[in-house]
């Protein structure tokens, strides 16, 4: 029915999908068949129709995690054929449309695979993890009111820019998906150097760095390797820069540490 | 019943002064014997429960997304509205008063709007403190630029990513108490009832989503930052999870719902392409301020480029309809959105809309190219241009995008006083999820500045005046008032489950959405309400004779999430289309084609319907009671809008 491409047939595939009744419970590789599926699609809505389909014949619909279907709120996710978010550069699952497959094709669907983030059920992980690291320092220190002029801050507009491209993070989890050691070095770094390059962050950087680093460690994500995986899987484009600047603050947090054992 | 707004005496400047004076303070030490409910962590939700925590107060915060980051205020992109007269350009207080009175077609409250615009100021202050990534010159200071057609720049913005930015400055604030253990955050927990206790708000019920456990939670206040109903239409720009369950069974509490057929209708979203669309997606209206809106001048032309025999160059200048240029040369293409929206429908309803299906019209960026240069337009509007071909497939630098309008937001809401408490004692609506500030009609990047004013700087006073008056006694969740509504809730979660019928929650969804759209959209009849009505009755029987939910209750069961909020939305459209009869005039985005003037506009009738209609619910399939608030205007002269 669409416009774009009225020569788009329809096409058929082969769906693999991880079901997982729990946590509890262990999980396999379930086949569907899927028809009709238009190009103009997403991939979300290409599991709408098998959902449906599957509930019209009183099967338990496959549970996966999304909200705005527009690529800001992270809460999609997906691992499809061996890559967080699937196959296109710099999209999320739900941005992700069904003309970038082919009639016939069969396509491997899991979550994300990381110690940190338990399976809740099928398509869906506990991330509470990441909200638990900015709990630890993912915040400048001040309460509501009482703050100086908007203006009265000046902020050059380089280093503005340079602080947007790390807090666009959605938080999404892809590159903790992407990394062989499911490191959350990429995520942890997105919010550590947006603020440590603001003079409001500066204040307390030290201590955020520490702090947010040491639950990340707690939470049970593993080493990075600086392979850039992360980076590459990045749907939004957060730089590798970001843990290099990371690295660099926490050397020099640890040498003057302001924590008092 | 008698709706007393407490609106403060005296000028408006000096009322909220006065009334931040004149509000009774709850002891510091008594704070942290005060617990305080938030549903909802969207910028209303977030700033309240963050700002409440570090006034000591005790917070436990709810949302059903995995994390309070995801609440649809994030994908808002425009910009947030302040009088900071930054530009030197004339702004102030009272202009954003103004602007905002007007443009919601004189149906907001005087006060209320005037006090949204004195703390517009203090929010961009507050966010510039977090580090939210405001964009700026080159001199270091903030930028702003003019928006949906103001004519001073107040919108301050980040990038294209505004609600993003502000709702990440509000989450990192909400962590922080969090971690200081001054707030309780429960993600994945959807609020399924509210509990009253001797008249008054005092807890909620809730479902853990991934469990499926009923648990309550008692509190001395409660706050619902649940955001707006526009999910009734099934398509819109609203996130899939968006939905009205806990404002309306708060309605069915007693809460009045108030105006809830003033929906917003935005006139530049990407058309629907096919039956299996789940959502719509809206591109910024900054693309009018460039983009030339058009279809073709007849019919039989436009037949052919939707059959594909002709291409959209091929169709001479000549026959093309630039129709808003046309009917407004003073705004042009820059009319408010619920003109331009109307246009569109218009066009379409002649037969002269383009695409496969016949919905949707053209915005023509090729002009602009050829006067600026395609570097120069994607620099202005790269990242939506990039948008609109990973959706569509088309370069819109070589082919006119095609758009059509779509429900995105909703400025009716629960009704509350000036204090954002609703008729309930203790329980307060704010953000969208109340009715208060935008009217008939919200201005563009007005959304955000409502919800963090409501949050960050008003629900802070007004929710310790009232606490200050009560008792710090605790109820506790063995109270019969929490374990009759738990009771309610498996029972009516029960029934779902039980009726293992034919057809699916979305397909209800779907067929009501319809209804919505086609006799509550952007233009609504008598006859064609009271048509719907009796559809939506028709429908909401069968719902729950022949709905088809599976699973159990004890799990992670999406299909039961999704039928209570279907089943809400059921008796939702219905109130939506009785105030949409009564209210027999246009103002704003509602519409009503008896009542227009010769050229087709909106025609408002002041005398009879200046005031806010608010619903009291008397069961299902009963019809609600109307009561209303008169609205007084002492500061503004009512005019009719006019973009000739």
């Amino acid at each position: 029915m669409a416009g774009s491409n009225p020569n788009a047939k329809p096409m058929d595939l082969t769906l693999k999908v991880w079901r997982q009744k729990n946590r509890e419970t262990a999980g396999a590789m379930v086949t569907y068949p899927v028809k009709g599926i238009s190009p103009d699609m997403s991939f979300l809505e290409m599991l709408d129709v098998l959902n449906e389909d599957l509930l019209r014949s009183g099967q338990d619909p496959i549970a996966f995690d999304h909200d705005c279907r527009e690529g800001i709120c992270g809460m999609c996710s997906l691992y499809i054929n061996g890559r967080p978010h699937g196959p296109e550069r710099g999209t999320t699952t739900c941005q992700l449309h069904m003309r970038h497959f082919n009639d016939g094709d069969t396509i491997t669907i899991e979550p994300w695979r990381a110690a940190a983030f338990p399976v809740h059920k099928d398509l869906v992980v506990d991330r509470s993890a990441f909200d638990r690291i900015q709990q630890a320092g993912g915040y400048v220190s001040i309460n509501t009111g009482g703050v100086p002029d908007a203006n009265a801050i000046p902020i050059g507009k380089s280093i503005a820019d340079k602080a947007f491209d790390a807090a666009t993070c959605i938080g999404c989890g892809a590159c903790v998906a992407a990394c062989k050691n499911a490191s959350a070095m990429l995520f942890v770094s997105a919010k550590v150097s947006q603020l440590a390059m603001l003079p409001q962050g500066k204040v307390e950087a030290k201590t955020r760095v520490e702090n947010m680093v040491a639950q990340m460690d707690i939470e049970g994500f593993g080493a990075c390797s600086n392979t850039g995986a992360c980076a590459a899987e990045c749907p939004v484009g957060i730089s590798l820069e970001n843990i290099a600047i990371m690295n660099r603050e926490y050397l020099s947090a640890k040498a003057t540490s302001e924590h008092v054992a | 019943m008698i709706l007393d707004s407490k609106i403060p005496e005296g000028p408006l400047a000096e009322k909220w002064d006065k009334h931040k004076f004149n509000v009774k303070l709850v002891n510091p030490a008594n704070k942290r014997k005060y617990d305080v409910i938030v549903v909802g962590t969207g910028l209303a939700g977030a700033s309240a429960a963050a700002t409440l925590g570090e006034l000591g107060y005790n917070v436990k915060a709810f949302c059903f997304q995995d994390s309070p980051r995801r609440a649809h205020s994030i994908a808002a992109q425009g910009g947030i509205n302040a009088a900071k007269n930054y530009q030197n350009d004339g702004d102030s207080v009272f202009r954003l008063f103004y602007d905002t009175i007007k443009g919601g077609d004189y149906r907001a409250r005087e006060a209320n709007v005037y006090r949204l615009a004195q703390v517009s100021v203090n929010i961009i202050d507050q966010c510039v403190a977090q580090g939210v990534p405001f964009a700026r010159e080159y001199g270091g200071l903030l930028a702003n630029r003019s928006f949906g057609g103001a004519q001073v720049s107040r919108t301050f913005y980040a990038r294209g990513q505004t609600g993003q930015q502000l709702l990440l400055g509000a989450y990192s604030a909400l962590n922080r108490q969090i971690a200081y253990g001054k707030v309780k955050m429960y993600p994945r927990t959807e609020m399924l009832d509210l509990v009253m206790v001797d008249g008054k708000a005092r807890g909620i019920v809730v479902r853990n989503l991934v469990t499926g456990k009923i648990e309550s939670h008692s509190a001395h206040a409660v706050v619902l930052a649940t955001g707006g109903y526009g999910n009734v239409f099934f398509l819109s720009t609203n996130a899939m999870g968006s939905n009205a369950t806990a404002a309306w069974r708060a309605h069915k509490k007693g809460a009045l719902f108030a105006n809830p057929c003033f929906t917003q209708i935005h006139p530049t979203c990407i058309p629907v392409s096919g039956d299996y669309q789940s959502k719509l997606t809206l591109m910024s209206e900054s693309l009018r301020n460039d983009g030339r809106v058009w279809v073709p001048k007849t019919v039989e032309i436009a037949q052919r480029l939707r059959k594909g025999e002709i291409r959209v160059q091929d169709i001479k200048e000549e026959d093309r309809d630039y129709y808003l240029e046309r009917k407004y040369p003073a705004f042009g293409n820059l009319v408010p959105r619920d003109v331009a929206s109307r246009n569109a429908k218009l066009m379409c309803d002649e037969g002269r809309g383009v695409g496969a299906s016949g919905l949707a019209v053209f915005l023509d960026f090729a002009d602009a190219i050829k006067r600026e240069g395609q570097p120069a337009i994607a620099a202005k509007y790269g990242n939506l241009f990039d948008m609109y071909a990973k959706i569509t497939d088309e370069n819109p630098y070589e082919n006119p995008m095609r758009i059509y309008p779509a429900v995105h937001y909703t400025m009716g809401g629960l009704w509350v006083d000036y204090n954002l408490m609703t008729n309930i004692p203790g329980l307060y609506a704010t953000g969208e999820c109340n009715f208060s500030d935008h009217g008939a009609n919200r201005l563009g990047a007005s959304a955000l500045m409502q919800g963090l004013a409501d949050g960050y700087f008003v629900i802070p006073y007004t929710i310790g005046d009232y606490l200050a008056q009560n008792p710090t006694t605790k109820v506790t969740t063995d109270h019969p008032a929490f374990k009759e509504a738990e009771q309610a809730v498996i029972a009516k979660n029960n029934q779902l489950l039980s009726i293992n019928g034919t057809r699916t929650v979305d397909d209800f969804h779907k067929a009501l959405g319809l209804l919505m759209w086609d006799y509550c959209g952007m233009a609504r009849n008598a006859e064609g309400l009271k048509f719907a009505k009796q559809e939506i009755r028709k429908l909401r029987d069968e719902f729950w004779r022949d709905v088809k939910v599976v699973g159990v209750n004890e799990e992670l069961n999406i299909t039961l999430e999704k039928a209570n909020r279907v089943a809400d939305f059921l008796e939702l459209g219905e109130l939506m289309v009785d105030d949409a009869l009564n209210r027999n005039e246009s103002c704003g985005g509602h519409f009503r084609e008896e009542y227009q003037t010769p050229e087709n506009e909106a025609l408002r009738d002041d005398e009879n319907y200046a005031y806010v209609a608010a619903w009291e619910f008397t069961g299902v399939g009963n019809d609600a009671i109307l009561h209303k608030e008169d609205l007084k205007f002492e500061n503004v002269k009512l005019t009719q809008r006019s973009y000739k």
